[in-house]
């Protein structure tokens, strides 16, 4: 780590990259967007969580050289990284990023010409892809000098992350969480936390640094608290009418995703909070005249946010909750000073993608009661297969427990070759026009004699 | 005066368009070629329809569009996906209706119902023309039956002979060498409709087979295929006299009860 490096870090930080923002902020407030109609007032979070993110991917291009880079996992204990004091970067938000801006197939295709599947994670095609290309919406990627990944997410993970690990020539370190079936076995967590416990020598050797518990200890407690908050943020949409739809918590995940553990990932929750609590108040509606409350499984489309939304308003149906972003919310309550390795080792390893069917069916089945959700969307997610396979069931089961309407989509998070915007369109129209119950004809046709042909 | 309403379905293959009169007899229907120009094919068929009815557009209480070309009609007073319209239009001339296979040009689907006509489940091919109304338009060109002919020659067929895929692409170059090995058009065709049968089947598992069943669309008419899928699921099915019209003819039932 070179002196020149953190001081450049640092000037970017208080008063290079405030200033590029603040002049861009300048710029937009004189666009005035038109408001649509379909939508209640655009939450005013959004532009403060745009400024946080920008300043994440900003500062990350000048974290090189001054302090260590990693790149993580979505469900790996960072709190142990930033406790050495590593700049984080998460090539799932990254691909999440890409896919959002149109340009997954782009990346993605400079890895499918190195040799890997189609068929292979979006995700991990578009970080594989930019390795190989230095291709990004986002200016540029600090390069690592850490891997750090847990499995409790998938198994591609780990090849994907041993790739990374090959072509930049650093380490790896693995957090392995055996898949649970059933409740875990105390053999199962010991060997889960007595790896996080080991990783401290590891991380001690890589960065030179003393490791210092009680600097864990306040990174523990942030990323609790903000985890905490992001699940508040979430349950205000048990509200009728709901003050915010799914899709917006699909953007406003980011924070809690990749600057979990920092402080201002809390500031930022307590101000989302807060404003949606005001709604709630209000009663301000995301959709004004709200008829179906639905929840969403799996990640979301990310090149396809804005017209599904607007595809959901106007049939007056809005999204309420979904299993992907509780998942930030479900474990984090775990976490705990006392118990910092144990607890590391619950908040990671009980994540209802590393458990099996029955608590996913049993997890699925709480939060559409709690959010009064009538019906179920189930994305299947071309390139994800271990959130996608068994949905099938899912929604059998669902449907039988529940009693609610559930429609499959095909898609992709990212990778819009995989998506048919016509078909996902009619599956949804004849879903929602199901929910309408008796539709104007279905009177018409009981009651009419006579043989139609 | 009576009281007539019309359904109109744009399909990716042919359009069809049906009218009704009050008490949802069809009056009037007819079939074309679906065109590049979906609103003038539209309308097209929706003037033949009237045609046969002896009536005029201004007659009609309302009309819905369905098909993938149901966003696109000018004269539509309503759109309604071909989901609910050909659970709607198959619960019409079969009362008591529980499933409904329907096979048409680029999508196939099983739908399950609930009570007149209304739709509890259904699941759709995804993005792929495997066990479409295409794929077998293709089959027939490569082995120049033409579609009608394939159900005929199909229960000529007296061996079994295997197919391993239902992509649209491989299966012709599989057709391609099954010809090539000297065997015949009428076994061709049969394993050609045991590999879609077995592709619908699961698509039917998805949602539950049932009874009383209705198979709708123009692959209805293909009766070697429908035998297939009737010994794969263990379930009979009621084919239309018209199975093209059943979307057309559930759209304009539903515009009835619009008004």
């Amino acid at each position: 780590m070179s002196l020149r490096d953190k001081v450049r870090y640092r000037m970017m930080k208080d008063v290079g990259l405030p200033a590029a923002m603040g002049i861009d902020r300048l710029r937009k407030a004189r666009r005035v967007r038109p408001r649509d109609p379909l939508f209640g007032p655009p939450l005013e979070s959004s532009g403060a969580l745009k400024n946080l993110m920008m300043r994440h991917y900003g500062l990350a291009r000048y974290a090189e050289g001054a302090m260590p880079v990693a790149w993580v996992t979505s469900g790996a204990p960072v709190e142990l990284l930033r406790a050495f004091g590593f700049y984080t970067v998460y090539p799932e938000n990254h691909g999440a990023v890409c896919g959002a801006r149109r340009v997954a197939p782009d990346i993605c295709a400079e890895a499918e010409a190195a040799g890997f599947s189609q068929d292979l994670c979006s995700y991990a095609r578009i970080d594989i892809g930019h390795a190989l290309s230095g291709k990004t919406p986002v200016g540029k990627l600090p390069r690592p000098d850490l891997l750090f990944c847990t499995n409790n997410i998938c198994q591609t993970i780990l090849y994907w992350f041993k790739d990374l690990s090959h072509m930049y020539g650093i380490p790896l370190i693995v957090l392995d969480t055996p898949f649970l079936y059933g409740e875990p076995a105390a053999a199962t967590m010991d060997y889960v936390s007595g790896q996080i416990r080991d990783m401290v020598t590891a991380l001690e050797r890589i960065t030179g640094k003393p490791f210092d518990e009680a600097r864990l200890a306040e990174v523990l407690e942030s990323s609790r608290r903000g985890s905490e908050l992001w699940g508040k943020v979430l349950a205000t949409m048990r509200h009728r009418p709901a003050p915010m739809t799914i899709f917006d918590a699909f953007v406003h995940l980011a924070p809690v995703v990749s600057l979990r553990g920092l402080p201002v990932c809390e500031r930022y929750y307590e101000g989302l909070l807060a404003e949606l609590e005001d709604r709630v108040e209000r009663n301000v509606a995301a959709v004004p005249g709200e008829r179906h409350r639905l929840m969403w499984d799996n990640i979301a489309i990310w090149f396809a946010l804005k017209p599904m939304s607007r595809f959901f308003a106007e049939n007056g149906c809005v999204g309420v909750a979904g299993t992907y972003t509780n998942a930030w919310a479900e474990t984090a309550h775990h976490l705990d000073l006392k118990d910092p390795w144990g607890s590391m080792a619950r908040a990671y390893g009980l994540i209802f993608l590393n458990r099996d069917l029955e608590y996913r069916l049993d997890l699925m089945a709480r939060i559409a009661a709690e959010y009064a959700a009538d019906g179920l969307v189930l994305h299947s997610a071309r390139s994800c297969k271990p959130y996608s396979v068994g949905q099938y069931d899912i929604r059998r089961k669902l449907s039988e427990r529940l009693g609610i309407r559930t429609v499959v989509i095909e898609a992709d998070m990212t990778d819009f070759r995989a998506y048919s915007e016509e078909q996902a369109k009619t599956r949804l129209a004849a879903f929602f026009e199901s929910l309408e119950g008796g539709r104007d004809g279905a009177a018409a046709a009981a009651g009419g004699g006579g043989s139609g042909a | 005066m009576t009281i007539l309403a019309a359904g109109v379905d744009v399909g990716s293959l042919t359009t069809k368009a049906v009218v009704v009169d009050g008490a949802g007899r069809k009056v009037g229907w007819s079939l074309v070629e679906s065109s590049p120009h979906l609103a003038e094919t539209g309308r097209e068929a929706l003037d033949a329809a009237l045609g046969m009815a002896g009536a005029t557009l201004g007659e009609l209480s309302a009309i819905v569009g369905t098909g993938y070309g149901r966003a696109v009609l000018p004269f539509a007073t309503k759109q309604v996906t071909e989901i609910t319209c050909h659970a709607m239009g198959a619960a019409r001339i079969f009362p008591g209706t529980r499933l409904v296979v329907d096979v048409g040009g680029q999508d196939s689907k099983a739908i399950r119902l609930g009570n007149g006509g209304d739709v509890l489940d259904f699941a759709m091919n995804d993005k792929c023309a495997a066990g479409t109304g295409k794929f077998l338009n293709a089959m027939a060109a490569t082995l120049r039956t033409g579609l009608d002919g394939l159900g005929p020659e199909g229960l000529k067929s007296r061996k079994q002979l295997t197919m391993s895929s239902t992509c649209t692409v491989f299966a012709e170059s599989e057709v391609i060498s099954l010809i090539a090995q000297g065997e015949s058009v009428p076994d061709i065709v049969h394993a050609v409709h045991r590999a879609m049968a077995k592709r619908l089947s699961g698509l039917v598992r998805l949602v539950g087979a049932a009874e009383p069943a209705v198979f709708s669309g123009g692959v209805a008419l293909n009766v070697d295929l429908v035998r297939l899928l009737e010994e794969a699921l263990e379930v009979r099915f009621s084919v239309p006299d018209q199975p093209q019209l059943v979307g057309a003819l559930g759209a304009a039932v539903l515009a009835m009860g619009t008004k």
